[in-house]
């Protein structure tokens, strides 16, 4: 660990634990094409950990994986200790895997309230029966979301547009909806797949800032998918780089952009 | 000026989330409720109240049942008259082969066998949707009546297959006459709709319209598709089934299973769609609008023409302008009259500025 790290690890609440996730041996193929080759890696609980890697390297297929959107051919995936046979995005939800996507996927004709306060349903256990009658339960647990969704709105800054539509807001304030929507799940595990795409600084600047809040102030672990390098060196504790469905790095920032083939593969092509 | 936004502050959390939230439109829903309740009864016609108000409040119902489905849970079916069946039929038969069933435990338990029978033919919602998802619904709505129209034990073994529904009575007390007969079916419409509204806007409304907006997602966050998406088939005919009874019982009361046919399903998804999608109030308007509009059309022209022109042509031309009527609506507002009633709505509250 370099004097950069140590500082920073001494000064989080959420000093960087053990693993929490470990990927073992993870092959995905889709038809004849390799997804993902023979992937092994670990996420420590309270770590940013980055994923990088040129388009079509297996970056998001890597997350499906995680959350079982996708189920790899070979290899397993274990969340704290336990081995996960056939995991699905439910099992994950349950387990508190929560994610944003590549392709903004809100629930467009819903408010910004909604689409938040629908984030929490894991959280809530009303029953339709418990939410047509409005029984003692319905109402507080609805009172108790709507407090959450607040909570939420006021650490994003998006007080202005909680009543409106997401369809009607621009990109870079659906990707923070979107954000916030997964956070109302107070997820342990947060999958961020390329959050700040298509943004222009200012939006990227606020976006670091909010992953960094998350992160410090719950001890969320997050994983995250990112284009920019700058962004990555600046606010990942460890950076898996994958490169055609291989993993070609694996490190903290300053070391992998030292290595020879990260540089080859990525650094110089993309960038 | 007495329709003001201004001044009226929400304060809490549960004042900001209340199912009307401008204290004006709170107050003309009371009003509303008043006149419904204790005006018309008393002051409409027979007329007016067995053939129009009581098949507008039981479709209006039925509406709401698809609007639960293809609004709120974005699955689209056609089976809606199927399920009335269902309702109707099921409550019939409670009637006559249980002792001394009350007409309300009856009613109930029609929406929930209705609810049953739906949940079966929801199935391929798990595999197909949009307009495959209506066209394998169509399977419940042939299905359906087929088998009631087929099997003579549901008819009771009637030589021409039509049932004559039993006396609506609750606590011993019979509803007879046409006020009588719109006072419960308007209970019933009241009570249930405050229900639909409450899952609307509650928990259960938001995970119908995450599955309607983006399943994905929707799985991602832990809900069951399959789950939401059955849940959503019961509901809704539960609301057919309980609409289909009150259609049979207070309204056409000699019931053969094909009045519940492929038409009338167009019908109600025409209200659901016209009146406001994934809207309290959009049912309401949708049935009025077409229910009324052939009545209207028809005055129209026998005022115009009079016996001047024959008959089916009238008819005819009657149909073409319904029709026409309900694509331009489809084109210009697609949101439906729910959303005309609001756009004046908020007119009126910021009149006699222009934001
Ligand atoms: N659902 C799928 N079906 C077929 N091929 C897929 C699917 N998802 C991803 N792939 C393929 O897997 C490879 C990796 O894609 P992806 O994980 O999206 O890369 P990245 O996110 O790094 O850009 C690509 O070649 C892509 O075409
Ligand atoms: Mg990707």
């Amino acid at each position: 660990m370099n004097v950069t790290t140590a500082i920073q690890a001494a000064t989080r609440a959420f000093a960087i634990g053990g693993p929490i996730l470990e990927l073992d041996s993870i092959s995905l193929r889709f038809g004849g094409v390799k997804a993902l080759t023979n992937i092994s890696f670990n996420i420590c609980e309270h770590e940013i950990r980055a994923i990088i890697g040129p388009n079509g390297a297996g970056k998001s297929s890597m997350i499906n994986v995680i959350n079982g959107i996708y189920t790899p051919q070979e290899g397993e995936v274990r969340f704290r200790g336990e081995r996960l046979g056939a995991m699905t995005p439910q099992r994950a939800a349950r387990m508190g895997i929560s994610r944003t996507f590549q392709n903004i996927a809100l629930f467009k004709r819903m408010s910004v309230l909604d689409n938040i306060m629908a984030g929490r349903t894991l959280q809530t256990r009303a029953t339709f029966l418990d939410v047509a009658f409005r029984t003692p339960r319905s109402r507080r647990e609805e009172l108790e979301s709507r407090e959450k969704a607040e909570e939420i709105i006021e650490f994003l800054e998006i007080e202005d547009v909680r009543k409106t539509q997401v369809a009607k807001l621009p990109y870079g304030l659906q990707k923070r909806v979107e954000l916030g929507r997964a956070l109302a799940a107070e997820p342990k595990l947060l999958l961020l797949d390329e959050p700040m795409a298509g943004m222009n600084v200012e939006e990227k600047q606020d976006m670091c800032r909010f992953i960094l809040d998350v992160n410090e102030n719950y001890g969320t672990t997050i994983v995250l998918i990112e284009h920019d390098m700058g962004v990555v060196m600046d606010i990942s504790d460890r950076v898996v780089v994958l490169d055609y469905g291989k993993k070609i790095g694996d490190g903290p920032p300053e070391e992998v952009k030292r290595n020879q083939e990260v540089i080859d593969a990525y650094l110089g092509v993309a960038h | 000026m007495i329709y003001r936004q201004a001044g009226q502050f929400r304060t809490s959390y549960a004042a900001d989330s209340r199912a009307i939230p401008f204290r004006e439109d709170r107050v003309a829903l009371a009003l509303i409720l008043i006149a419904a309740y204790f005006v018309i009864p008393f002051t409409a016609s027979d007329y007016w109240l067995s053939v129009i108000l009581v098949p507008w409040l039981a479709l209006s119902l039925v509406a709401t049942g698809q609007n639960i489905l293809m609004g709120y849970a974005g699955q689209h079916s056609l089976g809606s008259a199927g399920f009335m069946a269902v309702g109707a039929f099921a409550c019939y038969n409670l009637m006559l082969r249980i002792d001394g069933m009350p007409f309300l435990v009856a009613l109930i338990l029609s929406g929930v066998i209705a609810a049953l029978v739906g949940v079966v033919f929801g199935l391929p919602s798990l595999r197909v949707r949009g307009i495959y998802l209506a066209v394998a619904t169509l399977a419940a709505q042939f299905f359906i009546v087929w088998v009631i129209d087929k099997f003579g034990w549901f008819t009771n073994y009637d030589t021409s297959g039509i049932i004559t529904t039993q006396r609506m009575e609750i606590f011993g007390y019979r509803f007879t006459t046409p006020a009588e007969q719109y006072l419960i079916v308007l209970g019933i419409v009241t009570a249930l709709t405050w229900l639909a509204d409450n899952m609307a806007r509650g928990r259960t409304g938001r995970n119908w319209m995450a599955v309607r907006d983006m399943d994905v997602a929707a799985e991602v966050m832990g809900l069951s598709l399959l789950r939401t998406k059955l849940q959503a088939f019961a509901i809704s005919s539960f609301y057919c089934g309980v609409g289909g009874a009150l259609f049979a019982y207070a309204f056409l009361r000699s019931v053969e299973p094909t009045a519940f046919d492929i038409y009338l399903s167009f019908r109600v998804m025409f209200m659901a769609i016209i009146g406001g999608l994934a809207t309290t109030i959009g049912p309401f308007l949708g049935a009025a609008f077409i229910l009324l509009m052939p009545v209207f059309l028809n005055t129209t022209f026998q005022g115009l023409f009079g016996a001047a022109v024959d008959a089916t042509i009238i008819s005819a031309l009657e149909q073409v302008i319904f029709g026409v009527a309900i694509i331009l609506f489809m084109i210009f507002e697609p949101l439906g009259l729910a959303r005309l009633l609001q756009i004046a709505q908020d007119r009126l509250r910021q009149w006699p500025f222009k934001y």
